[in-house]
């Protein structure tokens, strides 16, 4: 019968649908698993994003792939509590975003209310390394990345929004 | 008293000067304080979202056609969870396609503020500058709301509002301390929302009931820090903020202008056209 390690595994083969080199488990949305005694799973998961329109496909992902690992049962429910953070990225995925071409997020800002102005330093540059970087818009491709542009190697570039 | 008589309230004249617009036997229906104040919080970010989409391959450069499509996927997102918060204390077993495509205007919460039609970029702006630091703010103090669920979408909800009130602050910034068109136009859009503004701070006895239950906060606190930011930014863009005159307010009982019906004809056309569709 499927143990709950089992259905870890086969969430860490669903890759995020926008950001197919990271898996759902590394973004860190999937937030607990639960097996009961018949081979059920119960997954909870949290969107990045208030409208992100990549929950649906997630949810659809995370059940047949836990059903193709041998699941009897499949729930998937979304909590919006605690509030998914950018932190909950662990260092080896943020290595994959950036070879994927994806600039990784920084320290989530915490409790700063509102900088009227970006005051942090520029956005190192995933394919050269440069730091002469522009941000050209906090809004981009998807709802977490932001549009950067490298004055080096001449590249546009999507960061990871820190939230 | 009939519920009917919604309907008949005018908009437009008869509320000039925020007056009283009918007499106190003829006041509007409304339902429990929690499901109307969940309305009224969805309905604001429901209306204003679309109002943002409508930018959406209309942008003036492709940069601010990708954020302000982004910034109405975060409002209706931000809808969504609202108004199946509603659905759920209205215990009708109405979910958030149910509020959003089924109801009429005068069944509409939210500002007068965000059914303005889109304007200009410089309207835009200018609106989602003075209501994102209302929203900064309101989310920041309904991290501590009583109500789990509405703490819950405060939490995720402060992390965007932030992000939607720096690119609409660095605009009125740019645009206002720009060229004597751009300044003149942002002008002209601060004026005309002016009178709207009363409306996002104004509390009736739906807001003092959940107040009374720790849901929310006394709305004044929010102005003050509001006041603080408009006064900031504005200096910063060269920008004169006008003088509180008369407000405008009737969208939080349903009073709206011609503009929602418009706007609802094209939201809630594809749903009504095909009832249940799913795919």
């Amino acid at each position: 019968m499927l143990t709950a390690g089992d259905a870890w595994r086969a969430l860490e083969g669903v890759p995020d649908p926008e950001v197919p080199v990271i898996s759902v488990v590394e973004l860190g949305i999937i937030r607990a698993v639960v097996v009961d005694d018949a081979g059920a799973v119960a997954v909870t998961i949290t969107p990045t994003y208030s409208g992100c329109p990549a929950m649906f496909e997630i949810e659809k992902d995370v059940r047949s792939a836990l059903l193709a690992a041998g699941a009897a049962a499949v729930t998937v429910t979304t909590v919006l509590s605690p509030a998914w953070t950018t932190d909950w990225i662990p260092e080896s995925a943020r290595e994959k975003l950036r070879a994927y071409g994806i600039a990784p997020p920084g320290k989530a800002d915490g409790g700063a209310l509102v900088t009227l102005t970006r005051a942090r330093p520029p956005v190192p540059c995933p394919w050269c390394g440069s730091a002469a970087t522009e941000l050209r818009s906090e809004f981009g491709s998807t709802a977490c990345k932001a549009i950067h542009v490298c004055t080096s190697c001449r590249q546009p570039f999507d960061e990871f929004k820190a939230i | 008293m009939a519920e009917s008589e919604e309907l008949g309230i005018a908009t437009g004249e008869a509320q000039a000067g925020g007056r009283a617009v009918a007499g106190a036997s003829r006041g509007p229906v409304l339902g429990p304080p929690l499901v109307e104040y969940l309305l009224r919080l969805g309905d604001d970010r429901l209306i204003l979202g679309h109002r943002l989409s409508e930018w959406c391959g209309h942008g003036p450069i492709l940069e601010e056609d990708i954020a302000l499509s982004n910034m109405a996927l975060d409002l209706i997102g931000q809808a969504a969870s609202l108004l199946r918060l509603a659905g759920e204390a209205e215990g009708q077993g109405r979910d958030e396609d149910a509020l959003a495509y089924w109801r009429d205007g005068v069944r509409f919460r939210n500002a007068l503020l965000m059914e303005l039609p889109k304007g200009d970029f410089g309207f835009t702006v200018v609106r989602q500058f003075l209501v994102s630091a209302q929203s900064v703010f309101l989310w920041e103090a309904l991290l501590a709301s009583t109500h789990e669920g509405l703490a819950g979408v405060a939490a995720k909800a402060i992390k965007e509002a932030k992000y939607h009130l720096r690119h609409a602050s660095e605009w009125v910034v740019r645009l206002g301390d720009g060229t004597p068109e751009s300044h003149d136009r942002v002008q002209r859009a601060l004026d005309d929302c002016w009178r709207y503004t009363g409306e996002l701070f104004a509390q009736d006895e739906v807001d003092a009931a959940v107040a009374a239950l720790g849901i929310t906060v006394d709305m004044a606190s929010i102005r003050a820090r509001w006041d603080q930011v408009v006064d900031d930014v504005l200096q910063r863009a060269t920008l004169t903020r006008p003088a509180d005159g008369p407000m405008r307010h009737g969208g939080r009982v349903g009073r709206h202008t011609e503009h929602l019906g418009h706007l609802l004809s094209v939201m809630q056309s594809v749903a009504r056209a095909h009832p249940g569709a799913t795919w």
